[in-house]
């Protein structure tokens, strides 16, 4: 074969690696709940696969390929470590109808159980993205480990532990009845948010835990809709994190300075993002179930606006962010609805709001102090406003943003 | 738990420490600072002088070896330190990559070693 027929073949497997990794995962942790021998014989079979499909071309289909490929190395696995026995209902559910899936992809899409297992209440929330990140995208715990800014080592350590504690557990997959649905969804979107990791992006008050990671976010929300079609919430996410992805371009000058929300132009945000988050975000609201996703991703939309009236309607963002502090009274909701405040009615109006929360509780929350710099200087009140700016500044992780400050301050 | 970051500065993060007050770096800095006794954890620290004012002394077979400048030949070099007081690893990485050195030069973290210190005294 030769150099561009040997690098389309790399390609396509990548490609295939990408689509497939989680259904394959999924599927075949389901049965076995063992899911780091689900990821295990899945990379074993797609190194075989570098090797056999330039060979002998592509297969027919793929992923049924993998599948094969991935249970033998399982039934090898399981021989080797002598526990036939115990292991003799796993090797029947994995030979079953093998000769079938040769030929079809249809085995189900168990994606969805696998996510309701990663964001398990029994397993440490701290890991519930993590856990996705790598079983469903198939991503290494260094990546993994650089967005979230924990020691490679530890995050490999933690993805061992709960994948233990998944087969060793009595984690069950399954998809959680009515009653508990709410709730476990719930932990689902957050994980998927917290790979977006970009929390309230005005005025220089940014959380950027896991930046590196939104393309990803987007496509697990968009695995998560697909699955789970008719609920609101879910839209809502998508929504939102369309909408702030599309305002990526603009936030950075060309000289990489950063620009805050207000000063951004229009003309940079990308249309087929916000067309397509307004489009989620009419389609969640007919369902009349309102959520925090959907408040979030309302208030990005009046944002959105800007590009069509040239203004911001902040009356129409502190209304949403009543609804939202309502529901979600958090540090990072309250610091929001504050800015919004100022911006409608004033910076006297949004101080209080800053002022009754708890001080111990935003001693490293930086977005708070940035917001309250602001106002401070609003005020006239200089001194204040220049302590705020300090702590903004001493929290900023962004180089860029730490610049900002700086010039704002002076 | 105590956790020491450990900062190395590029020639020209040093190079600024001849500047005025206004230096954006410095003024970084002194927010950093601030954010740290601020948010209760600060228990020390200290900056270096620059690595050519150091003197590495070695004793081999009895002789005396006096070098001028710093321990180890690398471009990035030990500028100065900080204890901090914090539960975790984890912890003490977010506060590391807030230090305005992390994206000018590296900022180390290594735990303390209070069971070796209590060993020696």
């Amino acid at each position: 074969m030769n150099g561009s027929g040997q690098e389309n073949t790399h390609r396509e497997i990548e490609r295939v690696a990408r689509e497939s990794y989680g259904r394959l995962v999924a599927y075949i942790s389901s049965h076995t709940r063992d899911v780091a021998s689900a990821e295990d014989a899945l990379s074993h079979a797609l190194i075989a696969a570098l090797t056999a499909w330039p060979r002998d071309g592509l297969p027919q289909n793929p992923e049924a390929w993998l599948l094969t490929t991935a249970r033998h190395a399982i039934t090898d696995q399981v021989r080797h470590q002598r526990v036939v026995l115990a292991s003799e209902p796993t090797l029947l559910l994995l030979r079953e109808s093998g000769a079938q899936a040769m030929l079809s992809t249809e085995f189900p899409d168990e994606r969805l159980k696998l996510l309701f297992v990663c964001a398990h209440p029994a397993i440490d929330p701290a890991i519930h993205t993590p856990l996705m990140l790598q079983t469903v995208l198939g991503l290494d715990a260094a990546r993994i480990a650089r967005a979230f800014l924990i020691s490679p080592k530890t995050m490999g350590q933690r993805l061992v532990r709960a994948k233990t504690k998944i087969l060793d557990g009595g984690i069950q997959f399954e998809v959680p009845h009515e009653r508990e649905l709410p709730n476990r969804l719930e932990a689902v979107l957050e994980a998927i948010y917290a790979a977006f990791g970009i929390g309230w992006d005005d005025m220089a008050g940014i959380d950027q835990r896991g930046r590196d990671l939104a393309e990803e976010a987007i496509w697990l929300a968009r695995v998560l809709l697909e699955l789970m079609p008719g609920e609101a919430e879910v839209r809502g996410l998508l929504a939102l994190m369309l909408h702030c992805e599309a305002r990526r371009p603009a936030r950075r000058g060309p000289d990489g300075r950063y620009i805050p929300l207000s000063a951004q132009d229009p003309r940079q945000w990308s249309l087929p993002l916000i067309e397509e988050a307004e489009r989620h975000l009419a389609e969640a609201s007919t369902h009349r179930r309102t959520g925090r996703f959907q408040l979030e991703a309302a208030i990005q939309s009046v944002h959105a606006e800007r590009a069509h009236s040239g203004r911001t309607e902040w009356a129409a963002i502190v209304l949403f962010y009543e609804q939202l502090v309502h529901i979600s009274p958090t540090i990072g909701t309250r610091t929001g609805y504050a800015a919004a405040v100022a911006e409608a009615s004033g910076p006297e109006a949004g101080l209080p709001i800053l002022d009754a929360i708890d001080q111990r509780a935003v001693s490293d929350y930086q977005p708070y102090w940035a917001v309250r710099a602001h106002l401070l200087q609003r005020l006239g009140r200089a001194p204040e406003s220049s302590e705020a700016f300090n702590r903004a500044i001493g929290l900023a992780e962004d180089p860029a943003v730490r610049q900002f400050l700086l010039q704002r301050r002076s | 738990m105590q956790f020491a970051l450990l900062i190395y500065e590029s020639p020209e993060a040093f190079a600024t420490r001849i500047n005025d007050e206004t230096d954006p770096y410095i003024g970084a800095w002194r927010s950093y600072y601030k954010a740290l006794v601020e948010a209760g954890i600060y228990v020390g620290g200290d900056p270096l002088e620059v690595p050519e004012t150091g003197t590495t002394l070695r004793l081999k077979e009895g002789k005396r070896r006096v070098q001028d400048g710093p321990y180890a030949d690398t471009k990035e070099q030990l500028g100065g330190f900080i204890i901090l007081e914090l539960p975790s690893l984890d912890a003490a990485l977010d506060w590391a990559a807030r230090c305005p050195t992390a994206s000018a030069g590296a900022v180390e973290v290594r735990p303390l070693a209070p069971e070796s210190k209590r060993r020696i005294t």
